[in-house]
């Protein structure tokens, strides 16, 4: 173990500017996979907020007893879509609607009776706000007795549905590319340093170095590389997370946790290109 | 302890390398391989260092069939034997020390043994006190001892020589095939290919004679009287 240590720090410190070029290139590489990943939360963080707002309505039959709806309330509880049900009784919904729609307060003053219908507002768990969901709890909702009828943004929770599948299918398929890009560089930069020692392993054959000790310092040195461009991704992705913050939008960057699964993530592309690459040219020597 | 038991190797196009190769080299015996270039000694050397595998017959090295060696096991048998090459096969940026602890580093050697056997083989080799330097500051016969010395220090039981004195002067021949005798005469057998006949001429030897990847003599067979030669009685 400490000699890999030694060799892989010694190959580092033969050809510091190859090592230098590769971890800048992979700090690169990792930084637009971190940019993606960024955005790719935000808008996340964005729709989450859009969808907490997600709320299916039932307009209750004139004269409904409220007993009647109490009952209603409490079975529309136990669906297991549902976080939340209320109910607006009809002076509620005059209020609501005087507050609210200032512009119009001259009409309702001179009303003599309250159109507006009393309403249950059903709340969805965040994982059942997608179309089929809040489409499956409405129905059901329709099927209720005193229910004039049921109310929701349909197109629009569709369309929320779709954004959100295209903003993780973008930021899968950038990742995934720019990862790739970062495993061909580590793999590359292993392949130089392999022909670059290839008498050293020569030599370490025939003394009878075994395949995984001889191997070793190469993983070593691509899991290092690999952390490191991480790291240094992390540094260039807080850096515009500074000045886009500063300059446009307010967002929100990694956790702690997170800028540390990014480190990982880096460190095992690293393990994996190396792997690949020395398996392959090691046995070309 | 080596045996050849009917080895052919051929390689794509239907080019012989070696054919019909029989022959055994008994514990601590010294043998020639004698021949000219591409008559297939290096081909026999690397056979027994399981660097090559027969495409037919069988190569048996210390008893077990290099054929029936599962990967993990090569190692295990190289580290009891010594390899020397024709180019020294050196690294350039370790002294002669370190270049001989290489082979006990890599080999997971406990590290408060490594120093004691290094400067033993350097001693041996007459080395001693050239220890600390670089290859480039040493002549080719020193360099030649520095690698005999790496294929020593794990005590092998056959040094495998492949043209040690190829690249050398007349008077470092003379020195490292003096070093290669004393290491037989401590009970090492050496296998050594050459293509210097006056080198095979200085000793009484076994030479098997290789021509075009066949055996066409070998003293050890066709002249009974030397193949029960006391090994390093020169």
């Amino acid at each position: 173990m400490r000699l890999a240590l030694r060799e892989a720090i010694r190959s580092f410190g033969r050809a510091p500017v190859l090592s230098v070029l590769s971890i800048t290139t992979i700090a690169f590489a990792l930084f637009v996979v971190g940019l993606v990943v960024l955005v790719g939360l935000n808008v996340q963080a964005a729709l989450q907020d859009v969808g907490e707002r997600v709320e299916v309505v039932v307009y209750l039959q004139r004269g409904t007893p409220i007993e009647a709806a109490t009952v209603a309330m409490e079975d529309i509880l136990t669906f297991p879509e549902v976080a939340d049900a209320g109910y607006v009784s009809e002076e509620e919904a005059l209020r609501r609607a005087r507050s609210e729609l200032a512009e119009f307060r001259d009409v309702f003053d001179d009303l003599t009776q309250n159109p507006l219908p009393a309403s249950i507002e059903v709340h969805l768990r965040p994982e059942y706000r997608d179309a089929a969901s809040v489409d499956a709890v409405a129905s059901r909702l329709r099927g209720f007795r005193f229910a004039e009828d049921v109310r929701y943004g349909r197109d629009w929770i569709a369309k929320l549905d779709r954004l959100r599948s295209i903003a993780a299918a973008v930021s899968l398929l950038i990742s995934a590319a720019f990862a790739a890009a970062s495993i061909i560089i580590i793999g590359t930069t292993i392949r130089l340093t392999v022909m670059q020692r290839s008498q050293e392993i020569a030599i370490m054959r025939l003394v009878g170095a075994t395949s995984g000790f001889i191997r070793f310092p190469f993983l070593l040195e691509g899991a290092f590389k690999g952390a490191l461009g991480g790291l240094l991704a992390v540094g260039l992705s807080f850096a515009a997370f500074l000045v886009v913050s500063r300059l446009v939008l307010q967002g929100r960057f990694f956790t702690p946790v997170e800028a540390l699964a990014f480190v990982a993530a880096g460190l095992l592309l690293g393990l994996l290109s190396s792997a690949m690459s020395v398996g392959r040219h090691l046995q070309e020597i | 302890m080596i045996d050849f038991v009917r080895v052919f190797k051929a390689y794509p196009k239907g080019v012989f390398a070696l054919r019909d190769i029989s022959f055994h080299v008994p514990r601590g015996e010294f043998v020639f391989l004698t021949g000219h270039s591409g008559a297939g000694k290096s081909t026999v050397l690397r056979m027994v260092y399981v660097g090559d595998l027969p495409t037919e017959g069988e190569v048996r090295v210390s008893g077990r069939a290099t054929t029936s060696l599962r990967p993990r096991d090569i190692p295990k048998l190289r580290r009891r034997l010594g390899i020397v090459f024709q180019d020294f096969r050196l690294l350039a940026d370790r002294t002669a020390e370190e270049n001989v602890a290489f082979a006990l580093d890599v080999t997971n050697v406990r590290r408060d043994l490594i120093a004691p056997k290094v400067a033993r083989v350097l001693t041996q080799v007459g080395l001693a006190a050239k220890a600390r330097a670089f290859p480039h500051e040493l002549s080719g016969g020193e360099q030649q001892r520095v690698a005999i010395a790496r294929a020593l220090v794990n005590d092998p039981f056959v040094l495998l020589a492949d043209e040690p004195t190829g690249n050398l002067d007349e008077r470092a021949t003379r020195g490292v095939f003096q070093l290669l005798r004393e290491i037989n005469a401590n009970g090492t057998a050496v296998l050594m290919a050459t293509h210097d006949l006056d080198l095979v001429r200085q000793a009484n030897y076994r030479t098997i004679e290789l021509e075009a990847g066949a055996i066409v003599f070998d003293s050890g067979v066709d002249e009974a009287a030397e193949a029960t030669e006391v090994p390093g009685d020169a």
